[in-house]
């Protein structure tokens, strides 16, 4: 801290305040870097040998195809998820060892890296990443969409966040990763007390990553509002779309909140400016404040999509219409709103007055009246049909028993005096891990299983997708339910060493559970490498291998670039199950060109320049600072100059196209 | 009153009979088959006050699983029953609404949540920490002429210093309170948020710079504890721990005096956090009397501080620490907030800033020369302070009074809780900033 | 939500696919849903003004024993600048007027003289901000001016990315015509333009008469 000021003290115009001081000293971290260096030095040979570079390009990176782009953010989320449970497995292994005066293998500047990268990649760069990226594939093809409403936007979104996952992964080899918690309270986030450059990677990490999120959430409500298969009107709209709607009306309502904030840390930071300070009239507990108005309406961001996925996975796997559409709809819509009332029940501790608290905890309580309902609509969905228990069934099932445990931990939370004994503590920790891994990641995998055939054409592989299901779901209550009773036992989080030996058999249990939880991961690695493997045996010609209700399973798997040779109309819910029920044939003859934008590379250079900005900002390389923002101002200004941005798939390719999708169908019909 | 006891390994105890009626509640539900098995301290504390939060965790869990228990058992049948493979079940695709179960589907939460909400409620009124304590446990009132045992708090890089100034004494990572007094902790911290828990004791509440938090608490018994900052504040965080004992009033008496006898002698200090590695170089021995050079020495940041013991303490030190003016010739944030209430001091205090720099520029930034304020600043700042002087007792307490009637107790007639915030005009000498949250500072 | 609304079974097959396929599709008009888009971009901007107001509500009576706004604001000036930035939205709404009769001459001329005006207003705030900074106010003086600073440059800050999107437009109205596309552009950018408007009318009542009286 006070001590590292001095340590890194060097600054040169050219380099900044890099220099070789920066290369981390400690060996685990060596290690990783070097195996991280070799790894990307075969992918790049591979790259270059198999002369791959030319194909990612055009077919990818430049692409504004937005299944593409969404593949693309499953991918990023995937990577950044491997690393993510890299930091959680060693702070169980630190945790579970450090008793009896054994300091553990990680010393404070490194476990306190570790537990902040956890939650900032977790939280931004794994699941929005996932959540965005089903989304983008998805809610096109739902609304029965050729694409979404600014395709440009949608690949620089993604560039963007990717730009904010690589200056996170630099931080670990270059300098260090904030030291703070992942949200970073000042006073101790301000310069006098994180001096170096680990706070700075977090903000600009953030920052540049926001920005990405928001368009992205600019670009859905827009898709979702313009875009619909005529007839289709707002109440025929699957779930998944509302909750996705829900879910960028949120973003957008709520991330300009952390642009704002991180701002004013970054001037605070960089200017000397009074905003969180504790002298000169700053005020920190306005920060505190500020960054969970964004920080709620965030938790829901990320919660609500995977709502819409159970709905359909649900409603497809029973056989049955949704119970209860229009409530679950409105209960999407009350949580909407009132997760913007809630933002201070993570800070009952803080000293606000008991009206207001009770006032917070009242509203955040509330919020669990429309998720119960949404609880039970899935219930009755299930009652009196004939569930298959596929692998996102099952998925489903277990988010339905492990969500209801977070959830009601989270109410206890809400009571404010019960949140002063409980606040901070690993009950917290077990209940948000309850509910993001229970909700949002269980969400994730159901929906991976659930539209994998449709994005690729091959359904997964069942054994390792059920050896990934049995090792993770009993997994995840190993390392979570001791958490419960560490935190009911007083044992509060982020602690590196324990005295007491009595609770060390508790982190022992946890760590068995990460253990559990790793092997889960792999089955699910070996799960994608196995289906990739057998794709011939596990592949589906029809397009609609799980019978389902919605319009993305009426196109081919994977779907044709324009998605729709013919746009649908839509006369009820669960378009496709009503097109199916009157046994409308495709058209096969009478086929247009079709008018799709073109591909760019304006994104990802933008992007590009960007992560050049922030390292630049965060090493204090100034030169280079203002040559790139000279450069991301001149490059779009540059962009706006083309005008030719769309093109038209001639006929006979839409027709070729569909008479192989023709000798598909009958070809599973066969 | 119980026998002493270690709360976090009392030999014995693990698998003792349930103490209290919730809990046995609780046992019937065969919850706690898992928690007996280990001392969960939060449910089964000293403190009058955090035995009432841990009954309400008890409380709220039971009202929930009024409603989570029949819908996880659903879950499981229903999963069970409809599987594809028994065709002896029900089948109809097309049935998705019945108006009387969506009524109970949204009637069922909200009656739950009504409850909850209503103990919510009273429950945080009467256990708001800011709220003097107004019983010693379920049966005995607190007596009129009480007097609250005052303890001074700050959090340090990275250890408690703790204030008695009714005693003159102050300790570093020990904490010694009578059983059966109320007590009345004032915190602060001394530059990042921290939170003060003793979870034998009561709930936590945050510790933060140029602010003061309140926290009333009584000890029941005897006991033998820890206390600790629950907020992460940096590298030497996780050994930010305490003793806290639990003692009679005569060995509380006892204790004082051993306090003002061993507290003279210099006595070790933890270490220094050096450069890299996070260990070492022990600091310079403490003792004698906490006046504000020894303050600022001890300030410095430290970590594995053992027990320190001052036989003395400055009577205003604590005053200083929260207003952030130990340090000779700054400004205190009372005199710079009454200044602003004023309307500030215009151009002419304009480049005062060597006495208001705190820590903006680096932890050591106050340690800077000495400012030189103009003889505009020198006149106003003589002014606020005799103000200030003429004033006694105008500092507006933050606390709460709970109501001097037992029966009030459940939650009738609570009074509307003020906020802390300060007047403009009336109140010339004004508090360090309130923890209140406001989004008004100039209200 | 219960009964099927589709057409019955007694359609042949090609009436089917007439009901249920959209047969005679044209392309969609190009950037359909730009100005929504827009729009909620703006209101995403908007909160990131919220934002600083809220601090500028939290902080503005923090002078740490410095000046305040009574000391600091001439409010002459800051009248005069209001001017400017009204002036340059009315000559904005000119342009429009011009575009929609598809004058491309006219159009250009008066997004010049927008850009004249914001460009004075821009110059106005820099000589209030050099003042300020010449006495000693700066941003690191104090809470209150923390965020009078960042509230009002911030507010500067848009503006001068409007200049510049300004001349992009003056510059590509003259390369391609008034276009559909450019249209569309001219539209963005005036309600930025307007946006920014409101913003410093709010600015204007809530911090300077706010503080002057």
């Amino acid at each position: 801290m006070a001590i590292e000021a001095e340590a890194h003290n060097h600054w040169s115009p050219l380099l900044g305040r890099l220099w070789l001081d920066a290369i981390p000293q400690e060996p685990i971290v060596l290690a990783t870097f070097v195996v991280v260096m070799l790894g990307g030095a075969a992918l790049v040979a591979g790259l270059t040998y198999f002369k791959l570079w030319g194909y990612l390009w055009k077919e990818w990176f430049t692409s504004v195809d937005h299944k593409k782009i969404g593949i693309m953010y499953m991918i990023l989320g995937l990577v950044m998820f491997l690393r993510g449970f890299a930091d959680a497995i060693m702070m169980r292994a630190q945790q579970a060892m450090a008793f009896n005066g054994n300091d553990g293998y990680l010393n404070a500047h490194h476990y306190d890296q570790v537990f902040t990268a956890h939650g900032v990649i977790m939280i931004f760069f794994v699941a929005m990443p996932f959540v965005t990226g089903l989304m983008n594939y998805i809610v096109p093809l739902q609304i029965g969409a050729r694409d979404v409403s600014f395709p440009f936007l949608n690949n620089f979104s993604f560039w963007m966040t990717t730009a904010g996952a690589v200056l996170t992964m630099m931080s670990l080899f270059v300098g260090e990763f904030a030291q703070t918690g992942w949200l970073a309270y000042p006073p101790l986030s301000n310069l006098a007390y994180s001096p170096w450059v680990g706070v700075d990677y977090y903000i600009w990490s953030l920052q540049i990553a926001g920005v990405g999120t928001l368009l992205s959430g600019v670009n859905l409500v827009c898709t979702i509002v313009k875009m619909r298969a005529p007839g289709m009107t707002m109440m025929r709209m699957p779930v998944f779309t509302w909750t996705s709607l829900c879910t960028n009306i949120l973003i957008v309502a709520a991330f300009p909140v952390l642009t704002a904030v991180m701002t004013m840390l970054t001037v605070d930071r960089y200017l000397g400016f009074n905003f969180f300070s504790n002298d000169f009239g700053g005020s920190p507990m306005m920060y505190v404040n500020l960054i969970w108005i964004w920080g709620h309406p965030e938790v829901y961001i990320l919660i609500l999509p995977l709502f819409g996925v159970f709905s359909e996975v649900v409603s497809t796997f029973s056989g049955k219409r949704l119970f209860g559409y229009s409530s679950m709809v409105y209960a999407t819509l009350v949580i909407t709103i009132l997760s913007y009332l809630v933002w201070l029940h993570h800070f009952f501790t803080m000293g606000s007055g008991a009206s207001v608290n009770s006032f917070f905890g009242i509203t955040t309580m509330v919020i669990s009246i429309p998720t119960g309902a949404k609880l039970f609509n899935w219930l009755f969905t299930m009652y009196r049909g004939r569930i298959r228990y596929e692998l996102p069934m099952m998925w489903t099932v277990a988010f339905m028993l492990t969500f209801t445990v977070g959830g009601m931990t989270g109410v206890l939370l809400a009571v404010p005096p019960a949140d002063f004994v409980l606040h901070n503590s690993l009950f917290l920790i077990a209940h948000f891990h309850n509910v993001i891994i229970g909700g949002v990641l269980f969400g994730i995998f159901a929906a991976i299983n659930f539209w994998w055939p449709k994005a690729f054409g091959f359904k997964l592989n069942q054994f390792w997708g059920k050896v990934s299901f049995w090792l993770w779901v009993p997994g995840f209550w190993f390392a979570f339910m001791p958490l419960y009773i560490l935190g009911l036992m007083g044992v509060t989080r982020r602690m590196r060493v324990f005295d007491d030996p009595s609770i060390q058999i508790w982190f022992v249990i946890a760590a068995f559970g990460a253990v559990m939880i790793a092997g889960g991961i792999g089955a699910m690695l070996v799960q994608f490498a196995v289906s990739i493997w057998k794709r011939e045996e596990l592949k589906d010609e029809t397009g609609d291998p799980w019978n389902g209700r919605t319009l993305e399973w009426s196109t081919s798997s994977p779907p044709p670039e324009y998605n729709f040779a013919f746009t649908p109309l839509v006369h009820d819910l669960d378009a496709w199950d009503d097109m199916k029920r009157c046994g409308v044939q495709r058209p096969t003859s009478g086929f247009r060109p079709i008018h799709m934008p073109s591909g760019t590379g304006t994104g990802l250079i933008l992007a590009g320049l960007s992560t050049s900005l922030g390292f630049a900002m965060i090493w204090y390389i100034w030169w280079l600072a203002a040559v790139s923002f000279a450069g991301i101002i001149g490059y779009a200004i540059f962009h706006t100059f083309n005008y030719k941005r769309d093109y038209h798939i001639p006929v006979e390719t839409v027709e070729a196209t569909e008479a192989e999708r023709t000798r598909q169908l009958a070809a599973a019909g066969a | 009153m119980q026998p002493p006891e270690s709360r976090l390994n009392p030999p014995g105890r693990r698998f003792g009979p349930f103490r209290n009626r919730a809990m046995r509640v609780v046992g019937a539900l065969g919850l706690t088959a898992a928690l007996s098995a280990c001392n969960t301290l939060v449910l089964k504390p000293s403190g009058d006050v955090a035995q009432q939060q841990g009954d309400l965790v008890v409380v709220a869990t039971l009202l929930m699983l009024l409603i989570v228990v029949p819908v996880m058992l659903a879950v499981v049948i229903f999963a069970w029953r409809y599987r594809a493979n028994n065709k002896d079940a029900k089948y109809e695709p097309d049935w998705d609404h019945s108006t009387q179960l969506e009524l109970m589907i949204w009637a069922a939460p909200l009656l739950i949540i009504i409850c909850l909400g209503a103990v919510t409620w009273t429950s945080t009124h009467l256990l708001d920490p800011y709220r003097t304590i107004g019983r010693i446990d379920a049966q005995t009132q607190v007596s009129q002429d009480a007097k609250p045992l005052e303890v001074e708090v700050v959090a340090l890089d990275w250890k408690w210093l703790f204030i008695y100034p009714e005693q003159g004494v102050a300790t570093v990572n020990e904490l010694v309170v009578p059983s059966g007094r109320p007590l009345n902790f004032k915190i602060t911290s001394a530059n990042v948020m921290n939170s003060f828990y003793v979870p034998a004791m009561a709930g936590q509440i945050y510790a933060m710079p140029g602010m003061e938090t309140r926290l009333h608490a009584v000890m029941n018994s005897n006991v033998e504890s820890v206390g600790f900052s629950a907020n992460y504040s940096g590298a030497g965080f996780t050994h930010m721990r305490f003793k806290m004992r639990s003692v009679s009033d005569a060995d509380f008496a006892k204790w004082v005096g051993d306090v003002k006898t061993t507290g003279t002698k210099p006595q070790p200090a933890g270490d220094v956090i050096a450069a890299e590695a996070f260990t070492g170089v022990p600091a310079k021995q403490m003792g004698g009397t906490l006046d504000r050079a020894a303050y600022l020495e001890l300030e410095k940041p430290t970590q594995k501080v053992p027990a320190i013991r001052f036989a003395n303490v400055d009577p205003k030190l604590y005053d200083a620490v929260v207003n952030m003016c130990v340090q000779p010739g700054k400004m205190c944030m009372s005199e710079m907030m009454a200044l602003d209430a004023r309307g500030g001091m215009g151009k002419a205090g304009i480049r005062n800033v060597q006495m208001l720099s705190y820590d903006k520029d680096g932890r050591d930034s106050a340690v800077a020369e000495s400012a030189n304020p103009s003889d505009a600043v020198k006149r106003e700042l003589a002014w606020v302070r005799a103000l200030c002087e003429q004033m006694p007792g105008q500092v507006r307490d933050g606390s709460v009074k709970a109501p001097s009637d037992l029966r009030s107790l459940n939650g009738a007639g609570i009074p509307a809780p003020q906020s802390i915030g300060f007047g403009g005009e009336d109140a010339p000498a004004l508090p360090a900033k309130p923890a209140h949250i406001s989004l008004n500072s100039r209200n | 939500m219960t009964a099927n609304t589709a057409p019955t079974h007694t359609l042949d097959q090609a009436q089917l696919q007439a009901a249920f396929y959209d047969l005679n599709e044209h392309d969609h008009p190009e950037g359909g849903s730009t100005m929504l888009g827009f729009w909620v971009y703006l209101m995403s901007d908007c909160l990131i003004f919220a934002m600083l107001f809220a601090a500028y509500g939290v902080l503005g009576g923090s002078l740490a024993a410095g000046p305040g706004p009574k000391d600091l604001f001439e409010l002459p000036l800051v009248a005069l600048n209001t001017a400017m930035l009204l002036f340059s939205s009315i000559t904005y709404g000119f342009a429009m007027l011009a575009m929609e009769k598809n004058n491309k001459g006219a159009t250009q001329a008066w997004l010049l003289v927008t850009a004249v005006f914001g460009a004075c207003f821009l110059g106005i705030e820099l000589y209030e901000f050099s003042n300020l900074i010449h006495e000693g106010a700066t941003p690191m003086r104090s809470g209150f001016l923390t965020a009078f600073f960042s509230l009002v440059g911030t507010h500067g800050l848009h503006v001068t990315f409007g200049l510049i999107w300004l001349f992009t437009l003056v510059v590509q109205v003259g390369k391609k015509g008034l276009i559909p596309a450019n249209k569309r552009r001219l539209m963005c950018l005036s309600l930025f333009w307007h946006f920014l408007d409101v913003i410093w009318i709010g600015v204007f009542t809530f911090v300077y008469l706010m503080g002057m009286l």
